[in-house]
């Protein structure tokens, strides 16, 4: 036995492991959980720490049970917990925000071999599966605890679809922009979604330019069909589901172009669904279609190697 | 704008404990080990037997074929034995062992200062070529090419630059630095023989802009005497990498699986250019070099003048000993170096650091699972996609590998150090290279 370590270059890593990201991951959407739970009141509360174990708990259960080392600690588990439950209303009951953990856990994510195996998003997957289960108490939004209506308004967006495209809506911009307005609990509030994003990618643990080329296509699109810009890019869930869910690093393309080709894929399909599709709100179905076509993404963004020619 | 490439990664520097200090030489040792093989090709042969006396600079193995080099004694001693011994990258090497006298004697033809009247412009190519080999010059930079075949392009590529590599982008390396500032007039001199045999008149010299006291200096000395040109460059690793450096100073990609001959260029490092005017100026061959001896486990890290053959060992004590217990000791820098199982290896002429690294900063980490985040992608100055070889290797389908243009990586290390799955990319990058070529 040597005395010393002997191991391939490098010798020196840089600090951020994948528990670390994953935690700043999460600390970067508590803002966003909180401004919900702020706006919706605390049975909102509820619905995040329920979410948050059911996910926990699922996954340190399967791990046991498939005897694989216990990946809790790294984080992910918590981030889908949280993003289930800022894609569900504020009023759902609790066992849906557990059930919807569990499916998101145990079939997308632990099913397809658990952490960076999965191919859907599981906090999506789980949204999905909850939306054709029980799409009653999935498009029944509440308003903001501050209206005189507390209870649950008939579904603000699913009115009609159309008219989340045009200036003529109920909510004013700056209402949208503070998330004086109905909807899920994380998508309302876009100043808390800006910091904890603007946080990430000062970080560089999420890239521009799936996001930004997301927001802008939906934005264009939009106005290219007659309606308002801003309004369609505060609207619904756009600004969460981009800088959150279309950067989730597992379900989507390796490389910068590929990341932006799936930025734009996810914008023409918002827009089309939000257009022309029976559900309220395109976001989710979106980035859910775009993570199947990850793998094509990513054949057909093959960078050209140093020094050869292009391909 | 500064010039650099694409991709790359931002390790800490680790330099400032070692990049004020001036060189000083380091105390003869007990023990010399001169490995026959301190350089690409093939290995010298013995000219000397045990029991033999040699001064130091004579000849103790010579060349086998074009790509191969001279060794040269360090010491004047006596020839101990003629065995294996440690060797730094290739773990067991025969070597000659040599015991240096209390006395120290050189040959008579090594001069300490040039001749007056001395003008690298004047010399003959063919005299210039002659004495870098005889000398026994290789690249200083880590690879160790004989530096007389980097000084002989074939006929049919024509060369019109000459890069003088001072990115010196290894965290904690401060070697060419501080050769740099302390002497810039001889590295000048060595810069204008190597364009005087390439026939070149572009003379470039590249560092990265957190050495911005070295630009000065060789701007200074240059401006004074030639028309030398010093480009500063982002801070970034892997910056000296050839390919890299031609890129971001010439803006021209070497094609895959060439040579910088085939971009029309030659590039040598600093320590080599200075190597290179001391053979020819001072007839003085290659047997001591700057090595940076650093790390958190070294109480005085330092930059020492070290005969080529010094054990590991002599030079940790020589900079105060260990205050802290290492756990890695690693020859080279941190990013590309190679781990040792032992302080026996000696200092061999492409040897820029020792370092001695505890756990602290040389940590160990279990391999984790891919999980897609790109960094290694983001990170790879050749614009593989280091994940996609990573798995692909691991389930031994090197046939994907090699369509992956695994052989263009450079084995850098950048992907590795971004990974925060903390996976072996490119260890396993390299191990898969092997399969391929076999
Ligand atoms: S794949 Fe090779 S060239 Fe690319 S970053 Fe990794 S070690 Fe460097
Ligand atoms: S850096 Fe590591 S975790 Fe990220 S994509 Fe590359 S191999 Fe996967």
């Amino acid at each position: 036995m040597s005395m010393y370590t002997i191991s391939p270059a490098p010798h020196i890593k840089s600090k951020d492991s994948t528990n670390r990201i994953m935690w700043f991951v999460v600390a970067a959407i508590l803002p966003t959980a909180i401004a919900g739970v702020w706006i919706f009141g605390p049975h909102a509360a509820w619905l995040i720490l329920a979410s948050v174990a059911a996910a926990v708990l699922t996954e340190a259960a399967l791990g046991r049970l498939m005897k694989k080392p216990v990946t809790v600690t790294d984080g992910s588990a918590v981030i889908t917990g949280l993003l289930l439950a800022c894609n569900l209303p504020a009023g759902a009951p609790v066992w849906i925000a557990v059930l919807g953990s569990f499916f998101a856990i145990a079939i997308v994510k632990c099913a397809f071999g658990g952490l960076g195996k999965n191919i859907f998003n599981p906090a999506l997957a789980g949204r999905a599966f909850l939306m054709l289960s029980w799409p009653a108490h999935m498009t029944t939004w509440q308003n903001p605890r501050f209206w005189p209506d507390v209870v649950s308004s008939a579904t603000p967006l699913a009115k009609n679809a159309v008219e989340i495209m045009g200036p003529g809506s109920k909510p004013s911009l700056w209402d949208m922009f503070i998330g004086n307005r109905g909807g899920c609990i994380g998508e309302v509030c876009v100043i808390a979604i800006l910091v904890g994003a603007g946080f990430l990618l000062y970080k560089g643990y999420i890239k521009w330019y799936t996001p930004i080329v997301y927001i802008l296509t939906v934005g264009i699109l939009s106005r290219l069909a007659g309606g308002s810009f801003i309004f369609s890019i505060l609207a619904g869930g756009l600004m969460f589901g981009a800088f959150f869910m279309a950067t989730d690093m597992v379900t989507t393309p390796l490389t910068p172009g590929g990341q932006a080709l799936f930025g734009l894929g996810c914008g023409i399909i918002t827009f089309a669904i939000r257009k022309w599709g029976g559900y309220p709100e395109g976001v989710s179905y979106s980035i859910l279609i775009m993570n199947a076509a990850t793998p094509m993404i990513d054949r057909l963004t093959k960078r050209r190697v140093f020094g050869k020619k292009k391909r | 704008m500064l010039k650099s490439f694409f991709g790359g990664v931002h390790p800490p520097g680790f330099k400032t404990s070692t990049k004020n200090k001036n060189i000083r030489p380091a105390a003869l040792p007990k023990k010399i080990i001169l490995p026959l093989s301190q350089h690409t090709g093939s290995s010298a042969e013995p000219v000397v037997s045990p029991g033999d006396y040699v001064e130091a600079g004579a000849v103790i193995a010579k060349a086998t074929g074009f790509i191969s080099s001279n060794i040269h004694s360090s010491v004047s001693g006596k020839v101990l034995a003629i065995e294996p011994a440690a060797h730094p990258v290739l773990g067991k090497c025969r070597a000659i062992i040599i015991e240096p006298e209390l006395q120290q004697k050189r040959l008579d033809s090594i001069k300490d200062c040039a001749d007056s009247g001395f003008d690298p412009g004047k010399l003959n190519p063919a005299d210039i070529l002659d004495a870098v080999s005889s000398a026994g010059i290789v690249g200083m930079g880590g690879a160790a090419f004989p530096a007389h075949v980097k000084l002989s392009p074939p006929k049919n590529k024509k060369i019109d630059t000459l890069i003088i590599n001072a990115a010196e982008c290894e965290p904690y390396l401060t070697c060419d630095h501080r050769l740099l500032l302390e002497r810039p007039i001889d590295i000048i001199n060595g810069i204008k023989i190597l364009a005087n045999v390439l026939g070149v008149k572009k003379c470039i010299v590249g560092i990265e802009d957190n050495k911005c006291d070295s630009a000065e200096v060789i701007r200074n000395a240059s401006i004074l005497k030639s028309d030398i040109k010093v480009v500063p460059l982002h801070t970034k690793y892997p910056q000296g990498s050839e390919k890299q450096l031609i890129d971001a100073m010439l803006d021209k990609e070497v094609p895959s699986g060439g040579l910088p001959f085939d971009a029309g260029v030659v590039v040598h490092n600093v320590a080599t250019a200075l190597a290179i005017y001391e053979a020819v100026a001072l007839n003085k061959p290659l047997y001591e070099r700057v090595v940076t001896v650093s790390g958190d486990c070294i109480k005085d890290p330092a930059n020492l003048l070290v005969k080529i053959g010094t054990p590991a060992s002599e030079l940790a004590a020589e900079c105060g000993g260990f205050i802290k217990k290492p756990k890695k000791i690693i020859f080279g820098g941190p990013m590309m170096g190679v781990a040792q199982p032992s302080e026996d290896a000696p200092v061999i002429k492409g040897t820029s650091g020792i370092l001695f690294l505890s756990k602290d900063i040389a940590g160990e980490y279990n391999e984790g699972v891919c999980i897609r985040c790109g960094a290694c992608v983001r990170a790879c100055p050749m614009y593989l996609e280091p994940t996609t070889i990573y798995y692909a290797a691991k389930k031994a389908r090197f046939d994907i590998v090699n369509d992956l243009c695994a052989l263009d990586c450079i084995e850098c290390g950048a992907c590795s150090f971004d990974c925060p799955a903390r996976l072996e990319l490119s260890g396993i990058i390299k191990y898969a290279k092997a399969m391929i070529k076999k």
